[in-house]
Protein backbone atom coordinates (compact mmCIF):
# COMPACT_ATOMS: atom_id res chain seq x y z
CA UNK A 1 0.00 0.00 0.00
CA UNK A 2 1.14 3.74 -0.70
CA UNK A 3 1.09 5.46 2.57
CA UNK A 4 0.71 9.52 3.18
CA UNK A 5 2.39 10.29 6.60
CA UNK A 6 1.04 13.53 8.35
CA UNK A 7 3.10 14.69 12.03
CA UNK A 8 1.11 17.54 13.44
CA UNK A 9 3.06 18.18 17.06
CA UNK A 10 6.57 19.13 18.10
CA UNK A 11 9.29 16.28 19.29
CA UNK A 12 9.26 15.57 23.01
CA UNK A 13 6.64 16.92 24.47
CA UNK A 14 3.89 14.96 22.47
CA UNK A 15 4.24 10.81 21.50
CA UNK A 16 3.03 12.29 17.94
CA UNK A 17 5.84 12.04 16.18
CA UNK A 18 7.52 8.62 17.84
CA UNK A 19 4.34 7.10 17.00
CA UNK A 20 4.75 8.20 13.43
CA UNK A 21 8.11 7.08 13.18
CA UNK A 22 7.82 3.29 15.16
CA UNK A 23 4.20 3.60 11.85
CA UNK A 24 6.62 4.57 9.14
CA UNK A 25 9.45 2.69 10.45
CA UNK A 26 6.78 -0.91 10.72
CA UNK A 27 5.30 -0.17 7.13
CA UNK A 28 8.30 0.07 5.25
CA UNK A 29 9.30 -3.29 7.13
CA UNK A 30 6.32 -4.64 5.70
CA UNK A 31 6.91 -3.73 1.95
CA UNK A 32 4.61 -0.85 2.10
CA UNK A 33 5.81 2.52 0.03
CA UNK A 34 5.78 6.07 2.05
CA UNK A 35 4.90 8.33 -0.68
CA UNK A 36 5.40 11.39 1.98
CA UNK A 37 5.85 12.36 5.38
CA UNK A 38 4.48 15.84 5.65
CA UNK A 39 5.50 17.75 8.68
CA UNK A 40 2.55 21.00 10.38
CA UNK A 41 1.97 22.75 12.84
CA UNK A 42 4.41 21.95 15.49
CA UNK A 43 5.52 19.27 14.04
CA UNK A 44 7.97 20.87 12.04
CA UNK A 45 9.87 21.12 14.61
CA UNK A 46 10.95 17.47 14.12
CA UNK A 47 13.25 19.10 11.33
CA UNK A 48 15.62 20.89 13.19
CA UNK A 49 18.79 20.28 13.47
CA UNK A 50 19.84 21.95 16.73
CA UNK A 51 18.18 19.55 18.52
CA UNK A 52 20.36 18.40 21.22
CA UNK A 53 18.66 15.58 23.62
CA UNK A 54 20.69 14.26 26.51
CA UNK A 55 22.67 11.28 25.28
CA UNK A 56 20.85 8.91 27.31
CA UNK A 57 17.49 9.40 25.42
CA UNK A 58 16.07 9.26 21.66
CA UNK A 59 17.21 11.61 19.13
CA UNK A 60 13.80 12.35 17.11
CA UNK A 61 15.09 14.57 14.61
CA UNK A 62 18.20 12.73 13.98
CA UNK A 63 15.90 9.02 13.50
CA UNK A 64 13.77 10.81 10.97
CA UNK A 65 17.05 11.48 9.04
CA UNK A 66 18.30 8.25 9.28
CA UNK A 67 15.29 6.61 8.41
CA UNK A 68 15.32 9.26 5.42
CA UNK A 69 18.29 8.52 4.17
CA UNK A 70 18.14 4.30 4.41
CA UNK A 71 15.02 4.74 2.80
CA UNK A 72 14.71 7.82 0.42
CA UNK A 73 11.80 8.84 2.43
CA UNK A 74 10.38 12.59 1.81
CA UNK A 75 10.38 14.02 4.61
CA UNK A 76 8.58 17.60 4.05
CA UNK A 77 8.14 20.45 6.18
CA UNK A 78 5.52 23.09 5.53
CA UNK A 79 6.82 26.36 5.07
CA UNK A 80 4.46 28.81 6.21
CA UNK A 81 4.39 26.53 9.20
CA UNK A 82 8.33 26.12 9.29
CA UNK A 83 8.56 30.49 9.12
CA UNK A 84 6.34 30.83 12.02
CA UNK A 85 8.72 28.63 14.27
CA UNK A 86 12.33 29.56 13.13
CA UNK A 87 12.72 26.84 10.97
CA UNK A 88 14.82 28.16 8.17
CA UNK A 89 17.25 26.38 5.33
CA UNK A 90 19.74 28.12 3.39
CA UNK A 91 17.54 30.09 1.16
CA UNK A 92 15.66 31.53 3.53
CA UNK A 93 18.25 32.28 5.50
CA UNK A 94 19.67 34.69 2.48
CA UNK A 95 16.13 35.28 1.76
CA UNK A 96 15.38 36.81 5.40
CA UNK A 97 19.04 38.04 6.21
CA UNK A 98 19.26 34.98 9.10
CA UNK A 99 22.26 34.11 10.92
CA UNK A 100 21.83 30.65 10.65
CA UNK A 101 20.10 27.86 9.29
CA UNK A 102 18.63 24.37 10.76
CA UNK A 103 17.10 22.31 8.80
CA UNK A 104 18.53 18.27 9.31
CA UNK A 105 19.51 16.17 6.69
CA UNK A 106 16.80 14.23 4.89
CA UNK A 107 14.00 17.03 5.89
CA UNK A 108 13.27 19.79 2.87
CA UNK A 109 10.78 23.04 3.19
CA UNK A 110 7.83 22.99 0.50
CA UNK A 111 4.32 24.42 0.64
CA UNK A 112 0.73 22.66 1.73
CA UNK A 113 0.26 21.39 -1.81
CA UNK A 114 2.70 18.90 -0.63
CA UNK A 115 0.50 17.52 1.45
CA UNK A 116 -2.44 17.89 -0.24
CA UNK A 117 -0.89 15.88 -2.92
CA UNK A 118 0.41 13.55 -0.23
CA UNK A 119 -3.48 13.06 0.15
CA UNK A 120 -4.81 12.56 -3.44
CA UNK A 121 -2.09 10.27 -4.45
CA UNK A 122 -1.57 7.94 -1.19
CA UNK A 123 -3.91 4.92 -0.73
CA UNK A 124 -4.17 6.09 2.83
CA UNK A 125 -3.51 9.21 5.14
CA UNK A 126 -2.17 8.60 8.14
CA UNK A 127 -2.18 11.53 10.64
CA UNK A 128 -0.30 11.72 13.91
CA UNK A 129 -1.04 14.03 16.44
CA UNK A 130 -4.40 15.72 18.43
CA UNK B 1 -7.69 3.39 -3.81
CA UNK B 2 -8.13 6.66 -6.62
CA UNK B 3 -6.28 6.55 -10.12
CA UNK B 4 -4.23 9.27 -10.79
CA UNK B 5 -6.02 12.03 -11.83
CA UNK B 6 -9.36 11.03 -9.61
CA UNK B 7 -11.11 13.31 -7.35
CA UNK B 8 -11.25 12.49 -3.73
CA UNK B 9 -13.33 13.44 -0.81
CA UNK B 10 -11.61 15.58 1.73
CA UNK B 11 -12.79 16.07 4.83
CA UNK B 12 -11.80 18.84 7.17
CA UNK B 13 -13.06 19.05 10.62
CA UNK B 14 -13.00 21.98 12.86
CA UNK B 15 -13.28 21.26 16.63
CA UNK B 16 -11.03 23.83 18.22
CA UNK B 17 -12.33 27.55 19.04
CA UNK B 18 -10.72 30.00 16.92
CA UNK B 19 -8.21 31.74 19.04
CA UNK B 20 -6.21 30.17 21.98
CA UNK B 21 -4.55 27.54 19.75
CA UNK B 22 -3.05 27.96 15.97
CA UNK B 23 -5.22 25.22 14.71
CA UNK B 24 -8.02 26.98 13.40
CA UNK B 25 -6.20 29.44 11.53
CA UNK B 26 -3.38 26.83 10.06
CA UNK B 27 -6.59 24.14 9.16
CA UNK B 28 -7.87 27.29 7.19
CA UNK B 29 -4.47 27.36 4.91
CA UNK B 30 -4.49 23.98 4.24
CA UNK B 31 -8.11 24.19 3.26
CA UNK B 32 -7.16 27.52 1.15
CA UNK B 33 -4.28 25.93 -0.55
CA UNK B 34 -6.34 22.46 -0.65
CA UNK B 35 -9.01 24.13 -2.79
CA UNK B 36 -6.63 25.03 -6.28
CA UNK B 37 -6.21 20.67 -6.48
CA UNK B 38 -10.21 20.75 -7.26
CA UNK B 39 -11.26 18.24 -5.07
CA UNK B 40 -14.46 17.44 -3.46
CA UNK B 41 -14.14 19.00 -0.18
CA UNK B 42 -16.15 19.22 2.67
CA UNK B 43 -15.64 21.07 6.22
CA UNK B 44 -17.53 19.97 9.78
CA UNK B 45 -17.07 22.33 12.48
CA UNK B 46 -17.90 20.52 15.85
CA UNK B 47 -16.94 20.59 19.94
CA UNK B 48 -15.51 24.35 20.22
CA UNK B 49 -14.83 24.20 16.40
CA UNK B 50 -18.22 25.74 16.37
CA UNK B 51 -16.52 28.84 17.83
CA UNK B 52 -14.76 29.44 14.23
CA UNK B 53 -18.09 30.60 12.77
CA UNK B 54 -19.04 32.98 15.26
CA UNK B 55 -20.00 36.85 13.69
CA UNK B 56 -18.38 39.73 14.27
CA UNK B 57 -15.73 38.48 16.04
CA UNK B 58 -13.16 41.25 17.85
CA UNK B 59 -9.33 40.24 18.14
CA UNK B 60 -7.71 43.64 18.80
CA UNK B 61 -8.19 42.79 22.77
CA UNK B 62 -5.61 40.34 22.30
CA UNK B 63 -3.50 41.68 19.70
CA UNK B 64 -4.16 38.47 16.81
CA UNK B 65 -4.88 39.03 13.08
CA UNK B 66 -9.01 38.20 12.70
CA UNK B 67 -9.00 35.48 10.25
CA UNK B 68 -12.54 35.01 10.40
CA UNK B 69 -13.28 36.91 7.77
CA UNK B 70 -11.24 34.35 5.58
CA UNK B 71 -14.61 32.15 6.00
CA UNK B 72 -16.84 33.93 3.83
CA UNK B 73 -14.65 33.58 0.80
CA UNK B 74 -14.56 30.07 0.73
CA UNK B 75 -17.79 29.71 -1.58
CA UNK B 76 -15.44 31.91 -3.80
CA UNK B 77 -12.99 29.50 -3.42
CA UNK B 78 -15.76 26.50 -4.49
CA UNK B 79 -15.86 25.27 -0.50
CA UNK B 80 -19.65 24.68 -0.31
CA UNK B 81 -20.37 22.21 2.15
CA UNK B 82 -19.83 23.42 5.43
CA UNK B 83 -21.37 21.01 8.46
CA UNK B 84 -21.88 22.03 11.59
CA UNK B 85 -22.56 19.52 14.25
CA UNK B 86 -25.87 20.73 15.57
CA UNK B 87 -25.22 19.43 18.89
CA UNK B 88 -22.55 21.39 19.83
CA UNK B 89 -24.12 24.81 18.81
CA UNK B 90 -26.57 23.95 21.17
CA UNK B 91 -24.61 22.47 24.21
CA UNK B 92 -22.42 25.91 23.88
CA UNK B 93 -25.77 28.22 23.79
CA UNK B 94 -25.12 28.99 20.41
CA UNK B 95 -27.93 29.18 17.06
CA UNK B 96 -27.38 29.65 13.58
CA UNK B 97 -27.97 33.44 14.04
CA UNK B 98 -24.97 33.61 15.37
CA UNK B 99 -22.60 32.37 12.75
CA UNK B 100 -21.81 34.12 9.99
CA UNK B 101 -23.77 33.55 6.97
CA UNK B 102 -21.43 31.43 4.41
CA UNK B 103 -23.34 31.56 0.46
CA UNK B 104 -22.20 30.07 -2.72
CA UNK B 105 -23.14 30.79 -6.44
CA UNK B 106 -24.22 28.17 -8.22
CA UNK B 107 -23.22 28.46 -11.52
CA UNK B 108 -25.85 25.98 -13.10
CA UNK B 109 -28.55 27.81 -11.70
CA UNK B 110 -27.44 31.29 -13.29
CA UNK B 111 -25.48 32.15 -10.27
CA UNK B 112 -27.93 31.79 -7.53
CA UNK B 113 -27.00 32.46 -4.51
CA UNK B 114 -27.04 29.19 -2.05
CA UNK B 115 -26.46 28.85 1.63
CA UNK B 116 -22.76 26.37 2.43
CA UNK B 117 -23.75 25.71 5.85
CA UNK B 118 -25.47 22.85 7.13
CA UNK B 119 -26.81 21.55 10.62
CA UNK B 120 -25.92 18.10 10.60
CA UNK B 121 -27.31 15.84 13.45
CA UNK B 122 -24.60 12.64 15.11
CA UNK B 123 -25.66 10.03 13.21
CA UNK B 124 -25.17 12.14 9.96
CA UNK B 125 -21.96 12.93 10.75
CA UNK B 126 -20.85 9.60 11.26
CA UNK B 127 -22.50 8.68 7.67
CA UNK B 128 -20.17 11.62 5.94
CA UNK B 129 -16.95 10.35 8.09
CA UNK B 130 -18.08 7.27 6.62
CA UNK B 131 -17.61 8.60 2.92
CA UNK B 132 -14.70 10.36 2.49
CA UNK B 133 -11.40 9.47 1.09
CA UNK B 134 -8.84 11.51 3.57
CA UNK B 135 -9.97 13.46 6.41
CA UNK B 136 -7.61 16.14 8.08
CA UNK B 137 -8.83 16.43 12.14
CA UNK B 138 -7.99 19.81 13.64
Amino acid sequence: MKLGIMVNEGPYTHQASDSAYHFTKAALAKGHEIYRVFFYHDGVQNGTDFTTPPQDDRNVVKRWSELAGEHGLDLVLCVAAAQRRGLVDEDEQKRHGKTGHNVAPGFRISGLGQLIEAGIQADRLVVFGD
Amino acid sequence: MSEAGATKKFLYINRKAPYGTIYAWESLEVVLIGAAFEQDVSLLFMDDGVYQLVKEMQTKGIGMKNFTATYAALGDYEVNKIYIDKDALTERGLTLDDLQHLVWEDENEDWAEKDSIHLVGRDEIADLLDEQDVIFNF
